[in-house]
């Protein structure tokens, strides 16, 4: 069950592009991926024939970007198996769903004497909320380090997960190193000792299937861009009756029932609105919702099985080959099956940013840097690296040409 | 307008401990200001007018054929445009 990454490019307009002379090699999906022609013509004939704003309108254009805006909500559900679009909230992208969580659920629940647990391979999106509010109602973070290769020591997990610990948060896939953890392992260990888990799936949801309730997972957190969607627009999933207890985030429009001034006291009663409105607070990004529900359809169409397998095929062969180049080292899980298409790198004497500039005159798109995860970098003592990633456009040949660059790279 | 205005697109500061300035040249003065800079920068090494290893007053740094140069050592972004407005002069 193979797809065909030729077939793929002809939607993907960009691809077509020439910078320097060379044709265009997109290694940066890890950060952000191209867009099918089919999201962006979404986009335009939302705006072309449909926009209005969601809810509460009897005129025929809300009615239609409301029932646009909800099945966008439902195709989400539908694809990564939740109970149904109660469970499912827009939010901007995986940072704000994660703070979401932070200041909605934790704020409230967490005590001086809980623990926050989370990985030392987190991006600072899973880092950040918690520290800052640990400041504020006195709860621990505490760390759980890593192999050296920078998987998951379920050993040490299981040792760090106590009574105490009210929230585990993991990545499901290292967006350094690509290495996909074993999240069903981890919410069982969670679970038996009472703590909820949140899991960072922005990298694992454009790549593999993922199943809410087989997992079992409480929260999962993930952005559309990076899955073939518009920026601005992501998601929370949480399971229905954790999301029914929790106070809302925001507090606007849409997501109340009731504003009600109350002339004794001189105050307002309010009632939040249903799931998942109650989480929606003003006009929500209509328009991303609708290019996100397009952007699902189509890597539905193409089967999240064949994308796992055509990155597992194309992750192997670049590592193959990368160990053609004497001086490059390739970090995190050596075995191709055991990661999605992310391959984190330095090359001997050269800082990450000058090989990115190097593959940029070549017009391959690579990251440098820490990719918003230091305490991994500094885990590795790593200054920084340089990271490859692919995804279904991507090509044999576009390896074959990288391999070429980064040996002209390694003899500089 | 003054030379690095005029010559100077965008600075990218770049992220990691070996963190450093990228300068990104405007593309149609690009080959004016990379001519003014090979003249007054001491070259180290070249791969085929694509990288140039470059020093200038102590400060090494390198440059590209597509317009960009990456510095590092410099302490912020005023150190920088003070080389940059010394190479472009």
């Amino acid at each position: 069950m193979m797809l065909d990454p030729y077939e793929i490019r002809k939607d993907f307009p960009i691809l077509k592009r020439k910078i320097n002379n060379h044709p265009l090699i997109y290694f940066d999906s890890a950060a952000t991926s191209q867009k099918p022609r089919q999201v962006i013509e979404a986009i335009k004939n939302f705006y072309e024939n449909c926009n209005a704003n969601v809810h509460r309108g009897v005129h025929t254009l809300s009615q239609e970007a409301s029932e646009l805006y909800e099945n966008a909500h439902e195709e989400v559900a539908k694809f990564i198996n939740a109970k149904g679009m109660e469970e499912i909230v827009f939010v901007r992208g995986t940072t704000e769903a994660i703070n979401l969580v932070a200041y909605a659920w934790a704020l409230r629940s967490l005590k001086r004497e809980d623990e926050v647990l989370v990985t030392l391979m987190e991006h600072h999106s899973n880092i950040v909320p918690w520290e800052s509010l640990s400041k504020i109602n006195g709860f621990q973070v505490k760390y759980v380090g890593v192999n050296n290769d920078g998987t998951l020591n379920y050993e040490v997990f299981e040792n760090a997960i106590s009574e105490r610990t009210r929230i585990v948060c993991l990545p499901h896939i290292s967006n350094v190193t690509g290495g996909i953890n074993d999240v069903k392992k981890v919410v069982k260990m969670a679970h038996e000792h009472g703590a909820l888990v949140l899991v960072d799936g922005a990298q694992s949801v454009p790549h593999l299937p993922v199943d809410v309730k087989d997992l079992d997972i409480d929260f999962l957190a993930f952005s559309g861009h990076k899955m073939l969607g518009p920026t601005g627009i992501g998601v929370l999933y949480g399971k229905h009756e954790i999301l029914e207890e929790m106070e809302p985030f925001h507090g606007g429009g849409a997501m109340i029932k009731e504003v009600s001034f109350n002339t004794i006291t001189r105050r307002c009663s309010i009632s939040w609105n249903d799931l998942p409105w109650k989480f929606e607070a003003g006009t929500p990004n209509i328009c991303g919702g609708v290019g996100l529900m397009a952007a699902i359809k189509y890597l539905k169409g193409i089967g999240m099985e064949a994308v796992r397998a055509h990155e597992r095929m194309l992750t192997g062969y670049a590592m193959r080959r990368m160990k053609e180049c004497e001086k490059v080292r390739v970090y995190g899980p050596k075995d191709a099956s055991a990661k999605c298409g992310i391959i984190p790198f330095n090359v001997d004497e050269l800082s990450s940013h000058d090989v990115a500039l190097f593959f940029d005159s070549h017009a391959i798109m690579i990251r440098s840097g820490f990719h918003c995860a230091q305490p991994l970098h500094e885990k590795f003592k790593l200054k920084s690296s340089a990271r490859a990633s692919f995804y279904i456009y991507n090509t044999r040949e576009e390896i074959d040409r990288f391999i070429e660059v980064l040996k002209e790279i390694a003899g500089f | 307008m003054n030379a690095v205005e005029d010559y100077v697109a965008r600075v990218e500061e770049t992220c990691g401990q070996d963190r450093g300035f990228v300068v990104i040249l405007r593309y149609n003065k690009k080959d004016e200001a990379i001519a003014k800079i090979l003249e007054k920068a001491k070259m180290e090494k070249s791969i085929s007018r694509i990288v140039f290893e470059l020093t200038f007053k102590n400060v090494s740094f390198r440059l590209y054929g597509t317009g960009k140069a990456i510095f590092r050592n410099l302490k912020d972004k005023r150190e920088l445009k003070k080389v940059l407005a010394d190479l472009l002069l």
